[in-house]
């Protein structure tokens, strides 16, 4: 996954290194604007079994801030938040792996180093009796969960930092 | 013996002269006597649907998965011009001017048809509402759903945004929308059942190009559908998998 550019950023900004599950890295830049979930939307996605994406809808392409040409075929933690704890993700991709749903509050990093938060379902598509890929959908969180989550995770990332 | 065909309850009532028409120009076509049955409730067609008794439904997003995946049945075709969007509202006197404004022991005023309730619900989440800190008025239909919030019985409203959108002026004057789904990928299909399967490609096909003809523009017409799109397979299993999402909570 290539690094964040400092010209897509918008306003000030953070620089941190993440280093994911299959142990690559990648440079983000992070800024402190929270872009406001938009009413009456789903964001809606689908990734192959590891984890790449395959379809996106147009919430998710304006939600993210990248082309949709860019998100095809790049893994769905092109959008991970260094704020994220690392369990997070643990526990999903263990919880769908195992063919169940998950479901969970995800701050979302933009294209721009702005941030989102969504409520994230993702489920396994099952086709014939196998696991053919996931589908996410994300809704609006209440911002008291939002609260919630974020001091939550903060307590997480510092347990595992 | 008749081929038995079903429409989901929530068809517009305008409509029924419509689906009439529709079954006649079809039992022509194929050349297959086919009854036309009309539910008053989700509940007697579902029964229907597992007693197997069903050949073909026009079947709401929530029914889809049953007839898909328990069923087999076969996705047809959508009506290219309808999407099942949902619509919050509460009267224009109402002190709530946005979701978060509401508080626990919201009543909510409804009908039964699923898909609205539950996209109703995923509406009211920014506001930590859901189904047990909510109080509930189930209604017949949505002029009952605007009465309830005209009288003060109900703070928020449930509609189906076309329905919404047929209000006459003097009603919708009255009513403000909170927020409106724009989900656009939910939608009623027409589906094959099994006892279809082989004339399932003829079918779609009679369907899909039903506008071509004067009389089968007419028949369109009378339902207010513009034409019918075809559905693969993978369409509706999109869908229900969307909708397998949307009812975790």
């Amino acid at each position: 996954m290539r690094d964040m550019c400092p010209e897509d950023i918008v306003g000030d900004y953070t620089e941190y290194r993440l280093r994911y599950f299959d142990g690559s890295q990648r440079t983000v830049l992070v800024g402190e604007t929270e872009t406001p979930y938009p009413e009456g939307r789903l964001i809606v996605s689908r990734t192959d079994l590891d984890g790449v994406l395959t379809h996106v809808n147009q919430s998710f392409v304006d939600m993210a801030g990248y082309a949709e040409q860019e998100l095809i075929g790049a893994p769905h933690s092109i959008l991970r938040h260094p704020d994220m704890p690392k369990a997070a993700f643990a526990d999903l991709w263990q919880t769908v792996t195992a063919g169940k749903p998950w479901q969970g509050y995800v701050k979302n990093l933009r294209k721009d180093g702005g941030y989102y938060w969504v409520l994230a379902t993702v489920i396994p598509n099952v086709r014939e009796g196998r696991v053919v890929s996931y589908t996410s959908v994300r809704r609006k969180p209440s911002r008291g969960k939002v609260e919630e989550h974020a001091a939550l995770y903060r307590e997480l990332r510092r347990e595992e930092s | 013996m008749a081929l038995q065909f079903a429409i989901s309850p929530d068809f517009p009532p305008e409509h029924i002269p419509g689906w009439y028409i529709f079954n006649t120009w079809l039992q022509r076509e194929l050349d297959s006597a086919i009854h036309l049955q009309l539910y008053d409730n989700f509940g007697d067609l579902r029964e229907a649907i597992h007693a197997d008794r069903l050949d073909l439904v026009y079947a709401n997003p929530f029914d889809a998965s049953l007839l898909v995946r328990e069923k087999h049945f076969m996705p047809l075709a959508r009506a290219d011009n309808l999407q099942d969007e949902a619509v919050v509202l509460t009267a224009d006197h109402h002190p709530a001017r946005h979701i978060e404004d509401l508080r626990p022991g919201t009543v909510i005023a409804a009908t039964d048809v699923p898909d609205i309730e539950m996209m109703g619900m995923i509406m009211i989440e920014p506001a930590d509402l859901n189904r047990d800190n909510t109080q509930r008025i189930t209604c017949d239909n949505y002029v009952m759903v605007a009465k309830q919030l005209l009288n003060d019985e109900a703070d928020i409203g449930f509609f189906l945004a076309e329905a919404f959108d047929n209000l006459s002026d003097l009603v919708k004057n009255q009513l403000r929308p909170l927020v409106r789904s724009q989900i656009q990928v939910i939608h009623h299909s027409l589906m094959a059942g099994p006892a279809l399967q082989e004339r399932h490609a003829t079918l779609q096909q009679l369907l899909t190009t039903m506008d071509t003809s004067e009389k089968g523009q007419g028949v369109l017409d009378a339902l207010k559908i513009h034409r019918w799109s075809p559905l693969a397979q993978e369409d509706s299993e999109f869908m229900i998998d969307l909708m397998d999402t949307l009812m975790i909570s």
